[in-house]
């Protein structure tokens, strides 16, 4: 046992708390200490936070302190702190989207999951990093300055979530919650050494998810461990009406299949291995971990099978249609009208409505952003939208077969989580077709629905940097894939001697933490 | 060869509503169409008897109690509004010489 909190993880820390060995306002200010010690700011640091709220997560803690002193604690991780990505609406707390045209915007509600840690006595931490409008895979396209890998600063932390899994890695937070429209929680968690789930589609509520595509985007937990992703992943989920998208209907245990998969037995699971998500096309190292994470498999007892997905190979270019298509419409209502940035055209006296628009567009999105939104626009204009947009939504269709198909033969499949570990800040920034292949293997999940699981699987030979291994499993059988890498982690647990991430390099310190603005927090 | 030209991304940004300086324009034009040309390859591959997925669960006429319920009240409502005036959000004027 590990004398720091914040190397401990969520289920540890509950343990603390319920045992009375620690208090939620000692582990809070833990978390707030290593944050101020090492996540930096625009330029240096690790940079996870966009925002950090240590008043108000001292007074979440001491609350919860209180509520468990009088034997009445309002959830299993009461107390426990957490980070939320900054695409969620929280009531007080600055939500940015790292987008400029969101800058100083305090929502006057809470999204759904924020509403449900507050009521379960989470304390939040602050709000992280990512992507502006979570389009990217690196983090790099936030105005607020990119997040840096806690495994070598001059890295991506991958992205959108890139804020979230660095927290994570940087033991700034014990858990946190990210979205995944594309990879957003999977890939960054493959290039940290951390976990990251995407549910079901509707299986937790985006009620207060600033969307980017309403038909992908799925909220979902960001931990060290598969069993803290479970805790976290039952803490949020469940039906919402305030969601019309949203499952109402029961998901099995996901603690109970965690907890089951961790004994290690997995006789009688069959685990399909998608022959176009992976050898080709995916780093050496990458590739390496993951053939042994499949003799794991094996060994504790999995019988392991190649599937075939021939339509997967197109889900790329399907998923780079419907995106920007849903996004161009969803970004619409960012107009400098009721809420966020006005920007006032230069040298026009008495502009218009719509002149003071196309500027506060023009300054307020990033260029990632307007190339998604021309994009999606071109694809949804008349006389294109059959050839490109109804031809994408067919391709989706072939692309939730071969999942439905697959799952006939097999009760998950699996594969490498991201092509490549992370590459270096900068390195693909001003070419978006390379950036989009990092979410080659996260990509059909979102299209069909299906959830999807990242972990660790070790560390690529010829750069020292962790490798992903994913899980996906049937809609609304999220807990085969809690059973199966909970089974995965603690046979590579007992292989490394611990988690992967204690072989992560020590962070320096840095000169303080910075909020959105730059300014001293 | 699908290709975007810089007169249609000039265009699609006017449809968009974003004023695009020159040189964001001659970005990106050539980007958009190195993307447009690989999503392109997804043409013909589902023939016109596969139905199109617009979403992922086939959930219909979701519906709930037609009951009131608080929502915002004007003053949280307006807190984000960059100009406010009598409970109301404040605007540019919305007519004149475009219309």
């Amino acid at each position: 046992m590990s004398a720091d909190l914040t190397r401990r993880t969520a289920a540890d820390l509950a343990a603390d708390l319920a045992a009375g060995t620690t208090t939620s306002v000692a582990l809070t200010q833990a978390h707030l200490d290593r944050i101020a010690a090492v996540d930096g700011g625009p330029d240096a640091g690790v940079h996870a936070f966009l925002h950090v709220d240590a008043e108000g997560a001292l007074a979440a803690a001491a609350a919860s302190d209180e509520r468990r002193a009088a034997g009445s604690p309002a959830s299993a991780l009461d107390g426990v702190p957490i980070a939320v990505k900054d695409v969620l609406a929280t009531r007080g707390l600055p939500t940015t989207c790292g987008s400029k045209i969101l800058e100083g915007w305090v929502p006057p509600y809470d999204a759904t999951v924020v509403a449900r840690l507050r009521a379960a006595g989470l304390p939040i931490l602050g709000k992280t990093n990512m992507d502006e409008f979570a389009m990217g895979s690196s983090t790099e396209h936030s105005a607020y300055g990119p997040t840096r890998n806690p495994w070598d600063l001059e890295r991506i932390p991958g992205g959108s979530g890139g804020g979230s899994a660095a927290a994570l890695a940087a033991f700034e937070t014990p858990l946190a919650l990210g979205t995944d429209t594309g990879g957003s929680i999977r890939q960054p968690g493959a290039v940290t050494g951390t976990v990251g789930v995407k549910p079901t589609y509707g299986g937790v509520s985006r009620y207060g998810l600033v969307a980017m595509a309403n038909s992908l985007d799925q909220v979902g937990p960001v931990t060290r461990t598969v069993l803290d992703s479970a805790l976290l992943h039952e803490l949020v989920g469940g039906h919402d009406p305030l969601d019309s998208t949203s499952v109402d209907q029961p998901l099995p245990s996901l603690v109970d299949a965690a907890r089951r998969g961790a004994e290690g037995d997995l006789s009688g699971v069959r685990v399909g291995v998608i022959t176009e998500l992976s050898g080709e096309g995916y780093q050496a190292g990458v590739q390496a971990r993951f053939e042994e994470s499949l003799e794991l498999l094996v060994k504790a007892g999995a019988e392991v099978v190649e599937v075939s997905c021939p339509t997967f190979v197109h889900a790329l270019a399907t998923y780079y249609l419907i995106m920007p298509c849903e996004a161009s419409s969803n970004l619409a209502k960012f107009d400098a009208m009721r809420y966020g940035l006005r920007v006032l055209p230069e040298g026009v006296d008495s502009p218009s409505a719509e002149q003071v628009m196309r500027a506060t567009r023009d300054a307020g999105f990033g260029d990632e952003v307007k190339r998604r939104i021309i994009l999606g626009t071109y694809a949804l204009s008349s006389g294109y939208y059959d050839a490109y947009y109804g031809t994408a939504q067919r391709v989706r269709t072939l692309i939730a077969r071969d999942f439905a198909a697959a799952f006939e033969k097999v009760d998950v499949l699996v594969s490498p989580t991201a092509p490549t570990t992370a590459f270096k800040l900068g390195e693909k920034l001003d070419d978006p077709l390379a950036m989009y292949l990092n979410d080659l293997a996260t990509i059909p999940a979102n299209l069909a629905g299906v959830p999807g699981m990242s972990l660790p699987s070790g560390l690529a030979d010829e750069d020292g940097l962790p490798a992903g291994f994913q899980i996906l499993a049937p809609a609304l059988a999220d807990d085969r894939m809690y059973r199966v890498g909970a089974a995965l982690e603690a046979a590579l647990h007992e292989r490394w001697g611990g988690p992967l991430l204690d072989r992560a390099p020590a962070l320096a310190a840095q000169a303080g933490p910075t909020d959105a603005n730059g300014a001293s927090a | 060869m699908p290709e975007i030209t810089r007169d249609e991304v000039e265009h699609l940004a006017n449809l968009a509503r974003i004023d695009l300086s020159d040189a964001e324009l001659d970005h990106l034009a050539p980007q958009l169409s190195v993307i447009l040309e690989s999503v392109a390859s997804i043409s013909g591959v589902a023939g016109d008897d596969v139905p199109p997925t617009s979403h992922a669960l086939p959930l219909t006429n979701v519906f709930r109690e037609d009951v009131v319920v608080p929502g915002l009240g004007a003053e949280a409502a307006l807190a984000g509004a960059p100009e406010s005036e009598q409970q109301r959000f404040m605007v540019p004027r919305i007519l004149g010489d475009e219309q």
